[in-house]
């Protein structure tokens, strides 16, 4: 809301010499938060001058200017200025714009002046062979609406020469932009806010609502017919007729410029008129050209499908939820938002019907929304206007139209319903006390809430609040506690540390999800957070197969790109993007990781229940909820890219392997204390051959290895990038409540070396836990080569294990590890045919 | 062992002259000092105290003199001995110490090489920072509580005082789970966590919910669809606006050091009432007479903007089953972004975001 000084001290005596910076703080301190304080910055002599004369000169740049003698009054040089014309008393100046003539009234800028506009001072300067003394203005130049481009030209008689224009252009108003909270609707007027810096400095408030209505009898031939069918939408309908009312009368310059400061447009009288009283009382106003209605006015819901072009020229398709205004035709506005374009008043318009009417304001809210349209009539009614202020808003409109029109107030005002009763609120007097922590005492605050316009019945310790009229967000005694401590002020709210009951820190998995993040940075990754939105171009590059489970997304219906539809099933469409931007910057090795949720829509598509909010839902009801919502397990994925080991003096690096990304995994999960298995797997997007599933307890918790070549070359990302992706809460649920206990012997260790030939499809990984059980003896096995070659059959290779052997209670004999060493072997032969390689 | 002497003159023998026993230690002598190596040293000593060195024979032959004479000889070739294996101790001691001189500098190396062959990872600042947060808290007993980030409309909006119709609600640029029916959507606050909570447990309820939560607005700057706050609820017996305030000044001092103090201003959420907007002291100036007016972190207000706070709508204290008859709380939220971006002079909200590893590296393992 903006709020122009001058007007404001209309109607609230505000301190002389108050600083606007001082208004402001004391405002924003009220609730009325100031977002900037809104001035021309213009300074310096910009006065009113008459052209005395004026002397066409074409240059040789093909440009025409215009030598102009100005008469500045005071400020004319009393020598002989350059000037052409008679030598009399005045500044010759040179302009390059053609829309004045001799005779016309503009505006001076005199050496001195500040224009931010311009960004300089001017000065006298000479020019095309003459000296300007100075500058005729155009609007642009002083920041005032208009014609931008032409120069000011002001209405014969308006002013004398010499006059100090910046008072005259309202270029020294300084304005308020305050920010206007839902709960604040009559702060979105003159009065709203100039009532409230009455409270703020205790000063006389003077209402501009306080107005003799009465004078227009209720009933009369002038009165329009209205037909108001659905009270619930529309409770209050005032209007009133003026006819007669001069189409060329133009808006006075000060009320023309203060809803230009308010920052509407000044388009024609009944326009403004209209505005101007909607910025005074809040209350919008809608004016209809009476010969362009036809027959009674009615208030009604809207048909469904209905159809109505409003004045912004859109066409718009109405349902039962909105309300219109329709005469004999149709509908011919949309009911507390906007007009219709049909009956919108036109330059031509002499004889109006202005409309004053309060509207339901979840109705107008609900309508606001759904047809996208905000204006500054629904602005208020959404949020609740005084229902008080009907007749009193038309008649100030008729008022001002018949005095600057030269209209005719007709006999006979429209008054339909009454504004809706509201119920008192009662609460415990030491409630405000009680709420803010502030001694606050029955005094102070029913003070307070008579200062904000409530009448309060004091009875024992009990309060009985009647809020005012413009005030429909004060319904629940908490409401009230809030304007007895905006009076009171937040800065009195002490300090006070509550005392919490002993809690129980943080719990296991967000401890877990904290361990899993200092491991992959110990790890050498670095985090990173993308956004969770994926669609279909992800999964294609990605190389997910048409029937994947990973393309079933949440979808979004107002998602912020096309290319991105939905919410992502998978970590690897953001890092992998990620990864791509990292690399186009330069950066060769790349280790990334990202820790957050995924989102995996039910089997079957789920509605969320939508419950009422005056009890709380059953356990069954809310349960309701956790069925619907998709799962949205915490996941942690990881790409790298480049070398592991960095290549330097030392000798060459190495680059980072599909190993690589199982031993982060791997180590991820050892650190919660789970064991993985890894199993040969498939999966896109990795490379067929270069995936292991990661498995803890039998389920697949995620995968690893190095990416298929054709996604690397569909994000344009270097060969043989590797990543892993695994379901970190499922890892954290495997992880058991305390680690396991330490068993070792000290007896001494046995080491045995075991090469065993066996066919080149077995994997190592299995047979190397199948040698670690197959004896109590064995401590350990550990693969330590892989060899291929002619030492072994076609299609075989050999498997070297290092065995530890130890028992806990003594010393091995020959025989402990002879036998242990049998065991292993025939393990191995029995788990995949292995013999020993001789 | 040598063979017998056979030019055996008991009058002549060695032993006995003296200026001969000073002449094979003095040589001796000269010898070990000459000596330039350990390897020269052993030759030294194989020559002049070995088996069959001068002095070792000059020994032997003491055993042939007259027992009278045997006395006398003895010490004369025992002195000399001693001298010399004394020199060649010290000899030896002295060139043991300049090898290894001469090894360990031989051996020196640039230990200014860059040695960056390991990756070094980096934890996102919004992460440590929520950390950070939470350990706040959960110093002063509180817990931490998560929810969804697809959440039902109910929880994230009905049931925290935003009607169907309420302006507030269409304040909040919301992104809409299809169809639109299913009553879902991306959490635009923290706050159905707490609704959550209450919903689920009984008071006394301390809890802090930091988290992930989403808006329609594009990426600027200043702007991110996607963001982080953290949010705060109490709910006990007695509690007021003073709680809150104590609260609030405690986290600031937590995050910015002591002396760090809060200011609240009136505003609306419809989740709280009484509303207040909470301002941090500037911690670049601290509001400081001869430093606020060109301070660029407050823009010359001694304040900057921090969050938002309030006592707990009785009416969202009733849809989620607490008695505001008995129990009353306060609830309040910051957004973790902004903290880092003030806090670090971060001009562009993108770099948080769009995954370049140069943004998180500095930040490290903790902050
Ligand atoms: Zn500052």
């Amino acid at each position: 809301m903006r709020v122009p000084v001058s007007w404001l001290r209309e109607y609230v005596d505000l301190p002389e010499g108050l600083s606007t910076e001082d208004l402001a703080a004391r405002l924003t301190a009220f609730d009325l938060k100031l977002e900037e304080i809104v001035s021309s910055g213009i300074s310096g002599p910009l006065v009113v001058g008459r052209v005395l004369a004026l002397v066409k000169e074409e240059q040789k740049n093909g440009k025409t200017i215009n030598w102009c003698r100005v008469d500045v009054g005071a400020h004319n040089d009393p020598s002989v200025p350059d000037a052409p014309g008679e030598d009399v008393p005045s500044r010759g100046i040179i302009c390059g714009a053609h829309n004045f003539v001799e005779g016309d009234l503009v505006v001076v800028s005199l050496p001195g002046t500040m224009l931010p506009a311009l960004g300089f001072e001017i000065s006298a300067r000479k020019t095309y062979g003459h000296v300007s003394d100075g500058m005729i203005c155009s609007g642009a130049e002083l920041g005032v609406p208009g014609d931008a481009d032409g120069i000011i030209v002001l209405a014969p008689g308006s002013a004398q020469p010499g006059d100090d224009a910046v008072a005259l252009l309202g270029l020294d108003e300084e304005v308020l932009d305050l920010e206007v909270n839902p709960d604040r609707a009559y702060a979105l007027s003159l009065r709203g806010v100039a009532r409230d810096a009455s409270i703020a400095f205790g000063v006389p408030f003077h209402d501009p609502a306080d107005l003799e209505a009465a004078a227009v009898p209720s009933a009369g031939p002038g009165a329009y017919p209205v037909d108001v069918q659905d009270p619930s939408a529309c409770p209050v309908f005032a209007a009133v007729t003026v006819t007669g009312v001069d189409p060329k009368a133009s808006t006075p310059a000060w009320l023309a410029q203060r809803i230009e400061l308010a920052g509407m447009r000044s388009i024609s009288l009944a326009v403004d008129v209209t505005n101007y009283v909607m910025l005074e009382l809040g209350m919008p106003i809608h004016g209809y050209d009476r010969d362009l209605l036809q027959g009674t006015l009615v208030v009604r819901r809207a048909a469904e499908g209905e159809q109505l072009t409003t004045l912004d020229g859109v066409t718009r398709t109405l349902t039962s939820a909105d309300a219109v205004v329709a005469d004999d035709r149709g509908p011919v506005g949309l009911g507390g938002v906007m007009g219709g374009e049909q009956v919108e008043m036109t330059p031509a318009t002499t004889d109006i019907v202005v409309e004053a009417a309060v509207w339901g304001a979840p109705m107008i809210a609900r309508t606001a929304r759904t047809q996208r349209l905000t204006s500054e009539a629904a602005k208020r009614n959404e949020r609740g206007v005084d229902p008080t202020l009907g007749a009193r808003a038309v008649r100030r409109v008729a008022d001002l139209l018949v005095e600057h029109g030269g209209g005719t107030l007709e006999d006979g005002l429209t008054l339909l319903g009454e504004p809706p009763v509201r119920s008192d609120i009662v609460l415990k007097a030491d409630l405000p006390a009680r709420i803010t922590g502030v001694d606050i005492d029955t005094v102070t605050a029913v003070e307070a809430l008579e200062a904000n316009g409530c009448a309060v019945e004091v009875d024992h310790e009990w309060l009985t609040v009647t809020p005012p009229p413009w005030r429909p967000d004060l319904t629940d005694p908490y409401d009230v506690v809030e304007d007895v401590l905006r009076v009171v002020g937040y800065d009195q709210v002490p300090s006070v540390i509550p005392v919490a009951p002993a809690g129980r820190g943080l719990t296991t998995a967000q401890k877990l999800r904290r361990r899993a993040g200092t491991v992959l940075a110990g790890e050498g990754l670095v985090e990173v957070k993308t956004f969770p939105f994926a669609g279909p171009s992800d999964f294609d590059r990605m190389g997910l197969a048409p029937d994947d489970v990973r393309r079933r997304q949440v979808l979004l219906e107002n998602p912020l790109s096309a290319e991105d539809p939905g919410m992502t099933t998978t970590l690897l469409s953001g890092l992998l993007r990620s990864l791509a931007l990292n690399i186009g910057r330069g950066h060769a090795d790349v280790h990334i990781t990202e820790t957050g949720r995924v989102f995996l829509p039910r089997a079957e598509a789920a509605e969320a229940p939508v419950y009422g909010v005056d009890h709380r839902p059953t356990d069954t009801e809310l349960a309701a909820f956790e069925s619907a919502l998709p799962e949205q397990p915490h996941h942690v994925g990881l790409v790298m890219s480049g070398e592991r080991v960095r290549s330097g003096w030392a000798g060459p690096g190495r680059p980072a392997t599909w190993a690589d990304a199982i031993a982060v995994v791997r180590h991820v999960a050892t650190s919660m204390h789970v064991d993985v298995t890894v199993e040969a797997a498939a999966v896109a997007p990795w490379h067929p051959g270069r995936c292991a599933a990661i498995v803890v307890d039998g389920e697949t918790v995620g995968h690893a290895g190095e990416l298929h070549p054709r996604v690397l070359k569909a994000y344009g990302l270097p060969p043989r990038v590797v990543a892993a992706e695994i379901d970190l809460d499922a890892v954290i649920a495997a992880s058991p409540a305390v680690g396991p206990r330490p068993e070792f012997s000290s007896y001494p260790v046995a080491k045995e070396d075991l090469a065993l030939v066996v066919d080149a499809s077995v994997p190592a990984g299995p047979l190397e836990r199948t040698l670690a059980s197959a004896s109590p003896l064995i401590e350990s096995a550990r693969l330590f080569d892989v060899y291929v070659g002619s030492q072994v059959p076609e299609g075989h290779k050999s498997l070297a294990f290092a065995l530890r052997l130890r028992a806990p209670d003594r010393t091995l004999t020959d025989d402990d590890i002879r036998g242990a060493r049998e065991a292993a072997v025939s393990a191995a032969n029995q788990a995949t045919g292995a013999t020993l390689r001789t | 062992m040598s063979a017998p002497n056979s030019s055996y003159d008991p009058v002549e023998v060695t032993p006995l002259r003296s200026d001969e026993i000073e002449r094979m230690r003095d040589e001796a002598l000269a010898a070990v000092a000459a000596a330039r190596s350990l390897d020269d040293l052993k030759q030294v000593r194989i020559d002049h105290v070995g088996d069959r060195s001068p002095i070792a024979l000059a020994n032997r032959e003491i055993g042939a003199l007259q027992p009278q004479a045997r006395k006398e000889a003895g010490q004369r070739v025992g002195q000399a001995r001693g001298a010399i294996s004394q020199a060649l101790a010290a000899r030896t001691a002295e060139l043991e110490a300049a090898e290894e001189e001469a090894a360990l500098v031989s051996e020196t190396v640039d230990v200014t090489l860059p040695w960056d062959v390991s990756p070094v990872g980096a934890r996102h600042p919004v992460t440590t920072l929520s950390e950070h947060i939470a350990d706040v808290f959960v110093a002063m007993g509180w817990e931490i509580a998560e929810g969804p980030e697809v959440e039902a409309e109910w929880l994230n909006f009905d049931a925290l005082n935003l009607g169907p119709d309420h302006p507030a609600r269409t304040m909040q640029d919301t992104f809409w789970v299809t169809p639109e029916k299913a009553a879902m959507v991306l959490r635009t606050h923290t706050s159905p966590v707490q609704a959550r909570t209450m919903l689920t447990r009984t008071p006394p309820i301390y809890v802090a919910c930091p988290g992930r939560v989403f808006r329609t607005d594009e990426l600027d700057a200043t702007h991110s669809p996607v963001f982080h706050q953290v949010e705060g609820l109490a709910i006990d017996k007695g509690l007021s606006m003073a709680h809150l305030k104590g609260t609030i000044d405690h986290f600031a001092q937590a995050i910015y050091g002591d002396g760090m103090t809060t200011r609240f201003r009136p505003s609306y959420f419809p989740f709280t009432e009484p509303s207040a907007e909470m301002d941090l002291l500037c911690y670049v100036c601290h509001n400081e007479p001869d430093a606020v007016a060109s301070c660029r972190t407050c823009k010359g207000e001694g304040w900057v903007e921090w969050g938002g706070c309030g006592v707990v709508n009785p009416r969202v204290l009733i849809a989620c089953g607490v008695d505001p008859e008995v129990y009353s709380g306060f609830a309040f939220g910051i957004g973790i972004d902004r903290t880092i971006t003030s806090r670090y002079d971060i001009a562009d909200l993108r770099d948080l975001f769009d995954g370049d590893i140069r943004f998180t590296e500095p930040f490290g393992v903790e902050l």
